[in-house]
C-alpha cells in the first residue's frame, strides 16, 4: 500500500498518539510523495502529555506539556480542527462529517480516538463533586472543587489512581484515601508483597488506602457526601475522584459498522487495519491480539506502524512488551516480563527491606540461565538493565541474585549497558536501539544527552531510559579510547577542581585571563558562572568588578533574585534570626516606601519581593543605613545560620545557642561556595533549629557541641552525620574551616554537600579522617584559606551603593530612566504577586 | 561590526546609547520606538549584536540581561530565566526548535551604538 499524489488522510483524535502519528508520518514523507494531511481533535488544546497529567498540579502550565505548537501543524500543512470531534463516517464515499459540520474526504482514515474514564455504575456517580481524571478541563474542574473541599477519595488504586491521590493532598485536603476493590494496590503491576510495601511508602506520606473495598452507593443530597461500602462502613467524603480504568473511545466506529469487541475496543489485524482496510485504528482505542494497550510505548509503536504502511513499510505490530517503571509520589514502582508467574514455572528470589521501604523481585527460569521478569518497589535503579537482561535472554551469571542485589564485585558501572547486544531496545517510547544509540555517539560525535535527544528523539518521552543513555555515551567514549572527563564545558577541557587549582597556582582574576589561558572559545552560560564562583572562592574580590560582572549568573550579577515578571526579591542579613524591634520597623518601611511584597522565609529572616532593578540601590541604600547587610541569597553562598532561642530564655537549653549562630553566620557570611549552604545551630537535644538538615549543624551538649555535616533539605532530604562530639567553639569553628575549605576546593559545580558525600570515595569516613584527623595534613592550609576569605569580606551592596560606575547598571533601560513598563502585579491578600506568566 | 539579518527593504537607524553604557562581553537594554531591544557588546570577538528583549519562552524583558558566550563558533545569548539559549546571528533558539527571536543590525559610529529597526 502506498500513498501516491495527492493522497487525502484524515486522522480523527489529536492526543499523543494520533500527534506522534503525524510527526511519524512527516518524517517518513519522501520527496515525490504528496497527501493532505486532515486532523479533528475533540479537546480544545493541541495534543498534549497525558503521561504526566498530573505535573500539572505540581506548577507545569497546560503549555509545558504541549507535544507541538498550533504552529507546528500549520508549518507542516496539517489541517487542524479542535473542539470538533467527528460524529459520522460514510465508508461508501470515503467521507467524515464532523460535530460542526465540516465534511472531509479520506483515501485513508486513522482512528486514533483514545480512550475516556470507566465510571462504573454506582448509584449517586451523577452527584456534584465526583470527578474523573482524564483530561487538562477534569483537572481544572478538580482543581476548583478542591479549595472548598476537605476529605478527598479515589476510587481507584492503579496507577492513575494514585497520582489523582497525590493530587489531592497537592491541592490541599486534609484527607486524601484511595479505595480499591482489589485486596492489592497496583493489581495489573504487583504482588502482594510489593503492594505492602508500597502501601506503608504511601500512608506514610498522608494518604489513606482501604483495599478490598466494594463501592456501593455515593451518598448525598446533591453534593457527595460520603461512600457507602458493601461491608456496611462507610468513608466521609466530599468530593471524589474515579480512576478505575478505562474505556476505549469505539462508538463512533460502531456507528460507522466496523467490527468491535464486546468488551470495547476497535478489532484491528497485525497491520492495524479495521474490518474497513481503508481505516486504521491506533493507541488505545485500538484493541489489537486481543487487548487494549493502555502505555504510551506500544501506542507509539502502532503510530508507526499505520505511519510505515502509508509511506510503502510495510510491518507488523507485534505483542507489545508492557513492562512499566514509573516514580509514584516518589517511591520507583517497577514491572517487566512476567512478573506474576509462580513456581514451579520459575525460580522466585525475592529481597525485601521494611525499613528503607524496598521490594524486588526476580522470576528465573527453572535452570537458573534466563530472566522471565520481575518487580521493583522503592528502587529501581536496575530496571533498564533488568528489562533488557529479560528482553534479550541474557544468560544469567551463577548468582543471579547479584541482579538485584548489586555486583558486589565492584565491576565497571558502565560495562553492564556495554554488554547488551545493538538491537537491544534503550528508549521504548521512541523505539530506539543501543546500535542507533552507539552509532550517533561514535560515529556522528553526539556525545551529549541534548545532542541525541535532537538527532535520534531518544529520552524525549518518558525519560526514563536518560541513565541509561549516559552509560552507553561513557561506555562508547571509552571504547574508542576517549578519555572520558568531568569538564566543566566545551570551553574548558579541565574538571573544575583542576581549574581551581590552575587558576589558584597562576594567580588569575579576572574571567577573560582564565579563558585565555586555560580555555578556548568566548565562554558560555555554564563555564562563566563556575569561573566566577571559583574566582570569589580564592579570592573573595567583589564579584561585580574587574570583567566579572557580565560572567555573573542573573542573581550574582544584581545582588537580588530575579523572579517571575523580571522584578528582583531583596533579602537583608538577619543573623541568627535575631532582630531588634527598630530593624523591623525600618523592614516594614521600605517595603512601604517601595511597594514590596514581604514573607518570613524558612531561614529565619525576611524577603522582599517586586523591586524593580532601578530601586534596588535605593532600598539597599536605607537597609544599610538602618544597619543591615546583604543576606546573600543570590548566591551559590552561605545564606542562614538558623537558630533556637537556647539557653537565655528556654528552660530546656543547655548552651547559647542564638549567640553561637551570630558567631558563626558572621563569620562565614559572604564565602562563595560551588553550591549554596546553610547551617543552624541548636541550643539543646530536641533540635529545634533542624540542625541536621543543613550543610552543616550545630547542637549543644552539656559538655560543648555536636558538629554534624552534609545533611539538606529540599526535593532530596538527607540527614547530617556527626563528626565531632562534645567539642568547644573554637575547636568547632576550626572544624567548620576545614569541612568548608575541603568542599569549596573539591565539589563538582553546583553540587551540594550531601551529593558530594554521596559521590566521596570512602564516604563520611574518609571527609572525617581528613577534618577531623587531618589525614591529608592540609588542616592547617585550609584553616589559613578560610580565614584570608574572611578577612576580605566586605558587603557587595555597600560597594555597590558607594559606587556610581556600578549603580550605573541598576537601570532597566540604558538609554532611559524609565522602569521596566512590562512589569506587572496582581493583588493578593492586601499585598501583590507577580502576574502569572503566560 | 557584523551587520546581521537585513530583510526589510530600509533600515531606520536609531540611536540608541553610548559604547561605555554596554559592559565589555555583556549586555543591556534600551527603549527604542516603544520596543525594547537587547544590546551586547561582544568586546572578545569585536562585535556588537542587537535582538529582542523578549524571552519568547515565557515573555519575560529578559534576553538583555543575559549571558553571552559561544557555541562552536556561534556567538550566543542564555535567557537569565530558564536558561534558553538563542544564536545572535538569526536568533534562532539553540536548545528548543520551537523558539526563535527577532535579530537587529548594528553600527557604531563616533562611540554612539545605533539600531536598525
Amino acid at each position: 500500500m502506498k500513498a501516491n499524489t495527492n493522497t487525502h488522510i484524515v486522522v480523527i483524535g489529536n492526543g499523543m498518539v494520533g500527534y506522534k502519528f503525524c510527526e511519524k508520518l512527516l518524517a517518513r514523507k519522501k520527496n515525490d510523495q504528496e497527501f493532505t494531511l486532515t486532523v479533528f481533535g475533540e479537546e480544545p488544546r493541541v495534543a498534549y502529555d497525558r503521561v504526566h497529567l498530573s505535573e500539572y498540579f505540581a506548577g507545569k502550565t497546560a503549555d509545558d506539556l504541549t507535544m507541538a505548537s498550533v504552529d507546528w501543524y500549520a508549518e507542516n500543512g496539517i489541517r487542524l480542527f479542535l473542539s470538533d470531534p467527528v460524529v459520522d463516517i460514510d465508508r461508501e464515499e470515503k467521507l467524515v462529517r464532523s460535530h460542526h459540520g465540516h465534511v472531509v474526504h479520506y483515501d485513508y482514515l486513522v482512528m486514533a480516538t483514545g480512550s475516556g474514564a470507566f465510571v462504573p455504575s454506582i448509584p449517586g456517580v451523577e452527584k456534584d463533586g465526583v470527578f474523573v481524571y482524564r483530561t487538562i478541563e477534569d483537572l481544572e474542574l478538580i482543581q476548583a472543587y478542591a479549595k472548598k473541599a476537605k476529605r478527598g477519595a479515589v476510587l481507584g488504586g492503579g496507577l492513575l489512581g494514585l497520582e489523582a491521590a497525590k493530587a489531592l493532598l497537592d491541592l490541599g485536603l486534609e484527607e486524601a484515601h484511595v479505595v480499591e476493590f482489589a485486596s492489592r494496590l497496583m493489581p495489573r503491576q504487583i504482588d502482594d508483597a510489593g503492594s505492602k510495601i508500597l502501601q506503608s511508602q504511601l500512608e506514610s506520606l498522608g494518604l489513606n488506602i482501604h483495599l478490598a473495598k466494594s463501592t456501593q452507593e455515593i451518598v448525598g443530597g446533591d453534593f457527595i457526601k460520603g461512600m457507602q461500602f458493601a461491608d456496611n462502613s462507610f468513608l466521609d467524603v466530599d468530593m471524589l475522584v474515579i480512576s478505575a480504568g478505562i474505556r476505549p473511545r469505539d462508538e463512533l466506529a460502531k456507528i460507522a459498522g466496523l467490527d468491535t469487541h464486546p468488551r470495547g475496543g476497535i478489532v484491528v489485524d497485525n497491520g492495524l487495519r479495521t474490518s474497513d482496510p481503508y481505516i486504521f485504528a491506533i493507541g488505545e482505542c485500538a484493541l489489537a491480539h486481543h487487548m487494549i494497550y493502555g502505555l504510551i510505548a506500544p501506542g507509539y509503536e502502532m503510530a508507526d506502524v499505520v505511519a510505515g504502511a502509508l509511506t510503502g513499510t510495510e510491518k507488523e505490530f507485534l505483542p507489545y512488551d508492557m513492562s512499566t517503571k514509573l516514580k509514584l509520589i516518589g517511591t520507583d514502582v517497577a514491572s517487566f516480563g512476567d512478573p506474576f508467574i509462580e513456581e514451579p514455572a520459575c525460580k522466585t528470589i525475592r529481597y525485601e527491606n521494611k525499613a528503607k521501604g524496598i521490594y524486588k523481585r526476580i522470576n528465573v527460569s527453572p535452570d537458573g540461565k534466563e530472566l522471565l521478569g520481575g518487580i521493583l518497589v522503592g528502587d529501581a535503579e536496575q530496571y533498564n538493565m533488568l528489562l533488557q537482561t529479560c528482553k534479550n535472554k541474557t544468560i544469567l551469571p551463577p548468582d543471579s541474585e547479584d541482579l538485584i542485589l548489586g555486583s558486589r564485585g565492584g565491576e565497571d558501572a558502565g560495562a553492564g549497558v556495554m554488554s547488551l547486544p545493538d538491537d537491544a531496545l534503550i528508549c521504548s517510547c521512541e523505539a530506539v536501539t543501543k546500535g542507533m544509540l552507539c552509532h550517533e555517539i561514535g560515529e556522528n560525535g553526539h556525545t551529549t544527552i541534548d545532542a541525541l535527544k535532537k538527532c535520534c528523539k531518544a529520552g524525549t518521552g518518558c525519560g526514563g531510559c536518560i541513565p541509561m543513555v549516559k552509560d552507553i555515551i561513557q561506555g562508547v567514549m571509552k571504547q574508542n579510547g576517549q578519555y572520558v572527563r568531568n569538564v566543566v564545558c566545551e570551553h574548558f577541557d579541565h574538571s573544575r577542581q583542576e581549574l581551581l587549582d590552575l587558576v589558584k597556582m597562576n594567580g588569575l582574576r579576572t574571567y577573560g585571563e582564565v579563558l585565555n589561558e586555560f580555555g578556548h572559545g568566548d565562554g558560555c552560560e555554564v563555564c562563566k558562572p563556575v569561573v566566577a564562583s571559583l574566582l570569589a572562592s580564592l579570592w573573595n574580590e567583589n564579584v561585580l568588578t574587574k570583567d566579572r560582572a557580565p560572567i555573573q549568573d542573573s542573581n550574582d550579577r544584581y545582588l537580588a533574585n530575579i523572579q517571575k515578571g523580571g522584578t528582583y526579591s531583596v533579602v537583608p542579613r538577619i543573623p541568627g534570626g535575631e532582630i531588634t524591634p527598630d530593624k523591623l520597623i525600618v523592614i516594614g518601611q521600605v517595603a512601604k516606601k517601595y511597594g514590596l511584597y514581604t514573607k518570613i522565609t524558612g531561614g529565619q529572616r525576611i524577603d522582599l519581593f517586586g523591586a524593580h532593578v532601578n530601586d534596588l540601590p535605593l532600598i539597599w541604600e536605607e537597609l544599610i543605613d538602618a544597619g543591615f547587610e546583604s543576606g546573600h541569597a543570590y548566591g551559590k553562598a552561605l545564606r542562614t545560620v538558623k537558630s533556637c532561642v537556647g539557653s537565655t530564655w528556654c528552660r530546656f537549653g543547655v548552651q547559647d545557642s542564638v549567640s553561637f549562630a551570630i558567631e558563626v553566620e558572621e563569620r562565614y557570611k559572604g564565602i562563595r561556595a560551588p553550591h549554596k549552604f546553610k547551617s543552624a545551630v541548636s541550643g539543646c537535644i530536641r533540635e529545634c533549629a533542624e540542625a541536621q538538615s543543613k550543610d552543616f549543624g550545630i547542637i549543644a551538649t552539656e559538655k560543648g557541641w555536636n558538629l554534624y555535616v552534609c545533611g539538606n533539605g529540599g526535593s532530596k532530604p538527607q540527614h547530617a552525620q556527626l563528626i565531632a562530639s562534645d567539642v568547644d567553639k573554637e575547636t568547632c569553628i576550626k572544624l567548620i574551616d576545614r569541612f568548608l575549605m575541603f568542599y569549596i576546593k573539591t565539589a563538582d559545580p553546583l553540587t551540594r554537600t550531601a551529593t558530594w558525600l554521596n559521590k566521596m570515595e570512602g564516604g563520611i569516613s574518609y571527609l572525617k579522617a581528613v577534618v577531623v584527623d587531618d589525614l591529608l595534613g592540609l588542616a592547617a592550609e585550609f584553616e589559613n584559606e578560610m580565614q584570608s576569605l574572611i578577612n576580605n569580606y566586605k558587603c557587595e551592596w555597600k560597594e555597590v551603593v558607594d559606587s556610581p560606575e556600578l549603580r550605573k547598571r541598576y537601570n532597566h533601560f540604558v538609554n532611559v530612566p524609565d522602569k521596566d513598563p512590562t512589569v506587572a502585579f496582581e493583588d493578593l491578600r492586601t499585598q501583590k504577586r507577580a502576574k502569572e506568566w503566560v | 561590526m557584523e551587520p546581521t539579518t537585513n530583510t526589510k527593504d530600509r533600515i531606520v537607524w536609531h540611536l540608541a546609547c553610548s559604547v561605555e553604557d554596554i559592559p565589555e562581553d555583556g549586555g543591556g537594554c534600551a527603549l527604542i520606538e516603544g520596543k525594547q531591544i537587547a544590546i551586547f557588546n561582544f568586546a572578545r570577538r569585536g562585535e556588537w549584536y542587537a535582538t529582542d528583549n523578549e524571552c519568547p519562552h515565557r515573555q519575560q524583558m529578559a534576553i538583555g540581561r543575559g549571558m553571552i558566550g559561544s557555541q562552536g563558533e556561534e556567538p550566543k545569548v542564555a535567557c537569565p530565566f530558564h536558561k534558553k539559549t538563542f544564536s545572535l546571528k538569526n536568533g534562532q533558539c539553540l536548545n528548543d526548535d520551537d523558539y526563535k527571536i527577532n535579530t537587529f543590525p548594528v553600527i557604531i559610529k563616533e562611540n554612539q551604538v545605533y539600531i536598525g529597526l
